[in-house]
């Protein structure tokens, strides 16, 4: 399993570097935050019928800002356990704050039917 | 009128067809006395007085499914029609739980698969086939496909003093109801008593039963907020492709077994993936389960439910593969 940390900056770092400057400083945003103490920002990209990456590892008491963007069609985004149910919709961001208060793992899903495959369109969120 | 129990004067319990499930609504006692009355007040409430009859609930026949765990594509659904046509006491209704079809993306295909279902389901020798839509009917077109073919996705309707009442928890995309349709639910049971028997079909669960693998419904509470000043509520749903019997408060929720493949216990697998298909078994885990009352206990209208190996014994083992495939009408 890969890090976030190292999933975020693999994914990040070489857009940054070739797209014109409004881009970099909308991607670089999120690390100023994390640098100067803000919460981690976790890219999430939903697309019939995973999420990218499919697991995050929080530590607990950790709070996090989860990303989500949308390649295809409208996804959802739910879990019982932190109380969230967003939709994610192509061309949009939708941040998610989430704070790990309890270790275990918890399972997202998608809940706006895309597809045939839809029912196994899911991640996981680990809190250590 | 002296005080009874009125979750005795109506009760339903089923009977295993090899395939789907066979509902009895009866009156729990004779229809004399006080009793009589009160079947006449729910008469006057439901516009029919309670009456025995018999019904059938079928779900996820997924026409159009073509994977590893179904290989005999709409064979179950063809034999369920035939043991429903076998049967010696007509039923006066079936009740479709959704998924009638598998989603496709092509709504040419999807429209080819709604008039296989509609084909083989008018096989049936039954007057009354009603039905709601599963989230692979109407989960991506909001339900523009499953109108054309089937009318409304939410309704309600009377029968021998019953109310049944279709709710829609699928063309909305998510896993809920909606505020439009909540609406429509408490006006729909104003005139109702609260003994009233009532029994409301849908697609998926009405309670937070597996939410990790999608089955609930987010506003299920809300539903069953609107239900639960009602005495005698029974709801039947499908989607997750296996029996389940829960009472919630006091609402029985019974889901009916698949006619594609099945899921396992949640409590006892991690992921959500179908039980393989069984060459020597193919029926096994599809729509096969017996409901009866609870006999030789006091009259509390629960219903106790057995699971039976009862997988068209004729085509059990390996013998019995072999004759579906050679034998495609059976």
């Amino acid at each position: 399993m890969k890090s976030v940390k190292s999933s975020y900056w693999v994914k990040c770092v070489p857009v940054a570097v070739v797209l014109p400057a409004l881009f970099v400083a909308t991607l670089t945003t999120p690390r100023k935050a994390a640098a100067q103490g803000g919460p981690r920002v976790i890219d999430i990209t939903a697309k019939r019928f995973g999420f990218t990456p499919n697991q995050v590892t929080v530590k607990k008491g950790e709070t996090v800002i989860l990303r989500l963007k949308s390649e295809d069609v409208t996804h959802g985004f739910f879990t019982r356990a932190f109380k969230i149910d967003e939709e994610i919709e192509p061309g949009k961001t939708t941040d998610v704050t989430v704070t790990g208060q309890n270790p275990g793992t918890y399972t997202i899903i998608c809940d706006h039917f895309c597809g045939a495959n839809h029912g196994n369109m899911n991640m996981v969120l680990v809190v250590e | 009128m002296k005080s009874v129990d009125r979750r005795s004067f109506m009760k339903i319990a089923g009977t295993s067809l090899g395939i789907g499930v066979l509902y009895s609504a009866f009156p729990a006692a004779s229809a004399q006395g006080e009793v009589g009355d009160m079947f006449g007040l729910l008469g006057k409430n439901s516009g029919e007085k309670v009456s025995p009859f018999t019904f059938v609930q079928l779900s996820d026949a997924h026409v159009g499914f073509n994977g590893p765990p179904d290989p005999l594509g709409t064979k179950a659904f063809e034999r369920a029609v035939e043991m429903i046509n076998g049967l010696k006491q007509r039923p006066d209704l079936v009740l479709f739980t959704g998924d009638l079809t598998h989603d496709t993306e092509d709504k040419d295909v999807h429209a080819q698969r709604m008039k296989q279902f509609l084909e083989i389901s008018k096989g049936m020798n039954v007057a009354v086939v009603k039905h709601v839509p599963g989230e692979h009917d109407a989960g991506l077109d909001g339900g523009t496909l499953y109108r054309e073919f089937l009318g409304e996705t939410y309704y309600s309707f009377d029968h021998r003093g019953v109310h049944f009442i279709a709710l829609d928890n699928v063309s909305r995309a998510k896993p809920e109801v909606g505020p439009e349709q909540l609406a429509w639910l408490k006006k729909d049971l104003e005139r109702f008593s609260k003994s009233a028997p009532i029994v409301v079909f849908t697609h998926r669960p009405l309670f937070d039963l597996k939410p990790e693998w999608e089955w609930f419904t987010s506003d299920g509470d809300d539903v069953m907020n609107i239900l639960s000043p009602y005495e005698n509520v029974t709801v039947l749903y499908g989607h997750i492709h296996r029996d389940d019997a829960h009472e919630v408060q006091h609402v029985h929720h019974y889901a009916a077994r698949s006619l594609i493949f099945a899921f396992p216990d949640p409590e006892k697998t991690p992921q959500k993936k179908p039980i393989p298909f069984d060459k020597d078994q193919p029926f096994r885990n599809l729509g096969i389960r017996l409901v009866h009352e609870n006999a030789g206990k006091a009259a509390t209208g629960t219903l106790s439910i057995d699971d039976v190996e009862l997988t068209a014994r004729e085509y059990s083992g390996i013998n019995g593969i072999q004759q579906l495939l050679k034998n495609p009408t059976l």
